[in-house]
């Protein structure tokens, strides 16, 4: 029997016997992904991706789907094939040099209470 | 720059994660079932959501006013968005959107039962926004502190407009049961027709429901099919006192005992019917949807060939 469940919003679809795909992609539009700044002050925060024949419509697309309701002032797309990222895990060496720079932050330094405005 | 890590200790980083409550994110190594698992439940709940646009779609030409169209729009409008939010999460974990649209149309991926029942009066666009959309935030409340990050923050989007389908909904009813008799009696028409299919979006019982646990030990689902549907149950059966309607189940009654209300076992071979294609509307929805990809495929290419062009001009 093929297992039913109700994984998803809406409810009861089977979870057994679904093909998830190649990851192949077939010459479709490509892949902008979309940072909105919320208002005035704010920077520009990365809110999700959209397919677009070009940068303009992606803009427009963008707008459509992530400001329907006041949500942003302002959209960057960029394509998300030029974006460079460094490795995601959490322990990579390439954050290592942080780790043990204690004296960078201000709670290193023991100051006397009584010393003002510190 | 990093040093390559075997099999065992990237599985042990992951499940440290997933200890700690803490989020997957895309680029992170993670288990292929756990990928797989991931792949093929926002696909199809991407696809719930756009199939989920025809049901209530077939309606907006209709609509009882103008207020009531413009709300009608903007409901369907946020359907074709989760969508959106859906697809773009999926993508994160390395299938192509244009994939998925073909493997739901070649019906190798599913969606939702609940959409291949037909809105067959206005008044069932109330009572879709109602208990359809009611049993969906149910479902999706959870799946905001779903372990991986990308679906947890699309759901967090989709909950909130959620809520606006749902109130809209009830809104509805509460304007026709203070109308006539006849409009009453829609409502009450409508909400016996939609009772069980909206139970049965839960999924069957757990014991019929193996890979629940899986997905539970890896923070993709929160609580089981049994918990929601009683959840759904428990919230709705006052919210239909409020409308003066009945629930078409004689075994519905409070149990002081458990602290929920009773209820009747639903027809699982229905359930079962509908999802592998037999329901009312299960071939109607797949075609218009093909219908309108494939009607779609000119005005693709011509996009894309504007966008060569000016490219080629800079």
């Amino acid at each position: 029997m093929t297992e039913y469940t109700a994984e998803g919003g809406h409810g009861a679809v089977p979870t057994e016997g679904v093909p998830t795909g190649s990851g192949t992609t077939k010459g479709s539009w490509p892949l902008y992904e979309v940072f909105v700044r919320g208002k005035r002050g704010l920077n520009h925060v990365h809110v999700g991706s959209i397919h677009a024949a070009d940068a303009e419509m992606a803009l427009h697309n963008a707008r459509d789907l992530y400001t329907r309701r006041n949500e942003g002032v302002s959209i960057w797309v960029v394509l998300a094939s030029d974006i460079t990222a460094s490795s995601p895990a959490e322990k990579d060496p390439f954050f290592a040099p942080a780790g043990d720079k204690v004296y960078r932050h201000p709670t290193f330094y023991a100051i006397p209470e009584e010393v003002p405005h510190l | 720059m990093t040093a390559t890590l075997d099999e065992q200790e990237l599985q042990g980083r992951f499940e440290d994660v997933i200890a700690a409550d803490q989020r997957i994110e895309p680029r992170d190594w993670m288990p292929e079932a756990y990928r797989r698992t991931l792949v093929r439940q926002i696909a199809q709940h991407a696809h719930s959501e756009i199939i989920g646009m025809q049901p209530e779609g077939n309606w907006i030409l209709r609509a009882p006013s103008l207020r009531r169209k413009a709300i009608l729009l903007a409901k369907v409008q946020d359907e074709a968005g989760h969508g959106m939010y859906l697809y773009a999460a999926a993508e994160t974990l390395g299938v192509d959107r244009a994939e998925l649209t073909d493997k739901l149309v070649t019906g190798k991926q599913k969606y939702s039962s609940i959409f291949n029942y037909p809105a067959l009066s206005y008044a069932d666009v109330g009572v879709i926004g109602w208990l359809v959309d009611g049993a969906a935030i149910c479902n999706q409340v959870p799946l905001c502190r779903c372990s991986y990050g990308p679906y947890a923050r699309a759901m967090i989007r989709i909950c909130k407009e959620e809520s606006f389908h749902q109130r809209q909904g009830y809104e509805l009813l509460l304007a026709m049961v203070n109308g006539t008799d006849a409009q009453r009696e829609m409502v009450q028409e409508s909400t016996n027709r939609f009772w069980w299919p909206s139970l049965m979006m839960f999924g069957p019982p757990d014991a019929d429901s193996p890979n629940t646990s899986q997905s539970m030990a890896w923070g993709i689902k929160r609580h089981t099919n049994d918990e929601l549907r009683q959840r759904f149950v428990d919230m709705t059966v006052p919210q239909a006192e409020a409308l003066g309607i009945t629930l078409p189940d004689p075994g519905l009654a409070w149990n002081e005992e458990r602290g929920h209300y009773d209820f009747s076992e639903p027809d699982w071979t229905e359930l079962q019917a509908v999802i592998s294609g037999s329901g009312p509307c299960n071939a109607q929805r797949i075609a218009h949807r093909k219908r309108a990809h494939d009607e779609g495929e000119w005005v693709r290419e011509a996009a894309a060939a504007y966008a060569r062009k000016q490219e080629s001009r800079r």
